[in-house]
């Protein structure tokens, strides 16, 4: 079998097994994909014994194409709808159904035993299909996904004999209330982890208490805000061994019976180093949990009214292990400076703001920033909405922390300049994207000339993905990243002065990244219509929710918003009326 | 919403409706629902402080403020305000602030989670900032207005029963004492109990129902 002729001697002079075995330490998509390029037999020895999949945009395959070339597939990822629907730019029956992957995957002999999904619409009808067609399914994950109700939860629990982990992380569920916590039968003894916490409604108290103690290897628990104090309380007497904690409702009084045991229950939970929740929530009641912040190495209090400055530094001070903080902007600057002297590992740090309407109040600035750069050498990771920013600031964080992964800055007020000295950002990006020699995602905002991605052209060699908002002068600046980001991979543009000369300098760039996002940019129809043709192997779509007699086939008709990304399956059939492909 | 305690009339073994208010503790939830009550910050929430009060004083019968939850005015309010923001989006024109889809870039999930937070945080802050009053509405059949009972004034149901029974014990010809109701039937004279007079000051609260003042503590209705 492997004496072959010399020719093939060369390249496989271990056995398949060997190679598969080999192959097994490689984990990275990435780095299997490249595996599976080398020649032949290793294409087909990595395609037998792949079990992760990744397809970052559900069209640009197809689900029978994937079972033809993954036979021994578990577990698939899968992501629907562009990024900027998370803020309402697309509409909602855009598309991105799952349901034609699990029919196809139901079909076939696929033992699927993981799928996660993101920005995707999941109907109970799939959930249902999904629970019954795949004896041995594990995980769910639902990462903001729709069209789904408490009832399609219902048929995992009842029907997915091992299931392991559902977490459901902020997607909108129609709650049908209570029931389908109950419908885990008594049998159902796996549970790895659970989260519920973006549910709405009522749960049955009795139901969720009797499967956390029928759940020996419960490691994950997040509730939502219909689980009282008192059977938070109980939930912990029953798992000590949790090692990430969602609390629910967070409100009591310190003077209660509910209160000392409580806090007796949490002493016993000696694993817990995820903390998040506290969905309604008092300052008082915060000292419950100081005996297990000194271990906690992710903290999450973006949901978390009502708690402000003083209340969150008292809690954040006994915090010293934390490597990653989800908080809102009512912590202040000053609060900021706190975490700064206290939380010395800190990795990833994440300020929400919590005023969205525009009132001008943020209370973070750039101030906080600094703060936080100067006390968290580790930092590599960073969301952050501000009221305001400089460039002097974003120089002295850019020196203090080189190592950024990701860097998303927002400031609340767009195209706002640096309140010093009035000038664009420019400057203060560019030292970020020198300094950051590693920097793969980047969001910018504020005032940003054509010279902001001239630095990044220039200097963010490893960018993979770009948001920008309200930015730049002319096409030369979108046509700097082009130029200049050889690893880009998605782009998204909104409201800014780029137009068809920068979408079709370099046609074939398009080829090598996953997708472009432009809308309310100066791209006319004419524009995407070239494209289109010069580029088969690209899906150009044009949504457009004006209504088709007002919309003109004009080419000079800028429009309003383009999607495009490259595909080997074609136009999708699924597209609604609104959506144009070209 | 608020639990009604019904107080039905017509004789029989009950002690003073014992059964019933156990009916009422299983079949609802409590709500420390203080008219005006409640923290937080935040227009909205002031707003709605100003229209109870201006209810309370001057004794508002006009039924606009019926069947009305504030709550849910809140939340249209805000979603009003998310709608205004208007789809067309013209590169050319400076964007104003609120005014611009799709910004701040904040998931729309975790913006509505926010949105019912705030509208919600009264109830839940006062829960928090303990106020250790658990007001309850009673409702007596027949009885011309209603009555706010504080639940943790009482301990054991014998003390509440004759607290009730105290409460109600006007809308009955003389004096009944704690001995238990009697005379529910009898309706003829209101009588003040301490001032003596003919009539009483009430207010309607916001599920339309007419309510006896000074059962709820003055601080309460103004949030000191």
């Amino acid at each position: 079998m492997f004496w072959g002729n010399r020719k093939t001697l060369k390249m496989n002079y271990f056995p398949d097994e060997v190679l598969e075995h080999v192959f097994d330490f490689i984990s990275s998509h990435k780095d299997r994909n490249s595996v599976s390029l080398v020649c032949k037999s290793w294409y087909k020895i990595e395609r037998y014994s792949r079990q992760r999949v990744f397809i970052g945009n559900c069209y640009s395959i197809s689900p029978e194409r994937l079972i033809a070339r993954f036979p021994g597939l578990k577990s698939l990822t899968l992501k629907g709808m562009p990024h900027f629907a998370d803020f309402n730019l697309v509409p909602h029956d855009w598309g991105g159904f799952v349901y034609p992957w699990i029919k196809a995957l139901a079909k076939s002999r696929i033992g699927l035993e993981e799928l996660r999904l993101k920005r995707m619409v999941v109907s109970d009808e799939s959930l249902e299909l999904l629970s019954k067609s795949f004896l041995n399914f594990k995980s769910l994950v639902l990462v903001s996904c729709e069209g789904f109700t408490t009832d399609g939860l219902a048929a995992i629990a009842a029907n997915c004999r091992f299931l392991r982990e559902l977490d459901l992380q902020e997607n909108e569920v129609d709650d049908h209330r209570g029931h389908w916590l109950s419908s885990f039968p008594e049998s159902c003894t796996s549970l790895v982890s659970l989260n519920f916490a973006c549910l709405k409604g009522e749960i049955n108290l009795g139901a969720i208490e009797r499967l956390v103690a029928r759940s020996p290897n419960l490691k994950s628990l997040r509730l939502n805000r219909a689980v009282p104090f008192d059977t938070l309380q109980k939930l912990l007497m029953q798992a000590p061994q949790l090692v990430d904690l969602g609390t629910g409702n967070f409100v009591h009084d310190p003077s209660s019976e509910a209160y000392n045991k409580l806090k007796s229950a949490i002493q016993r939970c000696k694993s817990i180093r995820s903390l998040s929740g506290f969905l309604e929530v008092a300052p008082h009641c915060m000292s419950a949990i100081y005996p297990i912040c000194a271990n906690l190495t992710f903290l999450n209090l973006s949901y978390a009214p009502g708690l402000h400055g003083n209340d969150l530094t008292k809690l954040i001070q006994h915090c010293r292990k934390l490597q990653r903080l989800w908080i809102l902007d009512c912590i202040g600057d000053k609060g900021l400076g706190v975490v700064a002297s206290t939380c010395k590992e800190l990795q990833e740090l994440r300020v929400f703001p919590s005023d969205l309407i525009g009132a001008g109040n943020a209370a973070v600035t750039e101030e906080g920033l600094v703060h936080i750069s100067a006390g968290c050498p580790k930092l590599n990771s960073l969301l952050y909405f501000c009221q305001q920013m400089t460039n002097a600031a974003l120089i002295t964080v850019a020196k203090n922390c080189p190592n950024f992964i990701r860097f998303r800055l927002c400031i609340l007020d767009p195209q706002k300049p640096d309140p010093v000295t009035n000038q664009a950002l420019d400057e203060g990006f560019g030292a970020i994207v020198q300094s950051c020699k590693g920097l793969k995602r980047l969001s910018l905002s504020g005032l940003l000339t054509d010279q902001v991605f001239l630095y990044i052209g220039m200097y963010a060699e490893q960018l993979e993905m770009l948001s920008i908002a309200f930015a730049g002068d002319s096409d030369k600046g979108m046509l700097y990243v082009l130029n200049g980001c050889k690893k880009l991979r998605k782009l998204e543009i909104r409201d800014c002065p780029f137009g068809n000369e920068a979408l079709l300098e370099d046609v074939g760039k398009y080829e090598t990244m996953r997708s472009l996002w432009m809308s309310s940019c100066e791209v006319t129809l004419g524009g995407c219509k070239t494209l289109a043709e010069k580029m088969p192997s690209l899906s150009v779509e044009i949504i457009n929710e004006i209504e088709q007699m007002e919309f003109s086939l004009d080419d000079m008709q800028k429009v309003e918003k383009m999607y495009l990304y490259r595909t080997l399956v074609g136009h999708r059939k699924d597209a609604p009326e609104f959506v144009w492909i070209l | 919403m608020e639990v009604g305690l019904k107080m039905g009339k017509g004789g029989g073994d009950h002690v003073c409706g014992c059964e019933k208010v156990k009916m009422g503790f299983e079949e609802t939830e409590l709500r420390l629902g203080l008219p005006g009550g409640g923290g937080g910050e935040g227009e909205a929430i002031r707003k709605r402080f100003f229209s109870e009060t201006v209810d309370l004083k001057l004794n508002l019968s006009s039924k606009e403020s019926s069947g009305i939850n504030p709550n849910e005015e809140k939340v249209k309010g805000l979603r009003q305000e998310k709608s205004l923001l208007p789809c067309a989006n013209d590169p050319a024109k400076p964007p104003a602030k609120a005014q611009v889809v799709g910004w701040p870039p904040v998931r729309s999930f975790r913006k509505n989670m926010l949105a019912t937070q705030k509208s919600g945080s009264e109830e839940s802050t006062e829960k928090a900032s303990g106020n250790s009053a658990a007001l309850v509405k009673v409702s007596m059949d027949g009885a011309p207005y209603l009555r706010k009972v504080d639940l943790r004034m009482c301990n054991s149901y014998q003390e509440l029963s004759d607290a009730l029974a105290k409460m109600f014990s006007s809308f009955t010809i003389g004096n009944c004492g704690s001995q238990g109701m009697r005379d529910f039937m009898n309706e003829s004279k209101l009588m003040d109990l301490l001032n003596g007079s003919d009539y009483v000051p009430t207010y309607e609260d916001r599920d339309g129902d007419w309510m006896l003042v000074g059962d709820v503590p003055w601080e309460y209705v103004v949030h000191l």
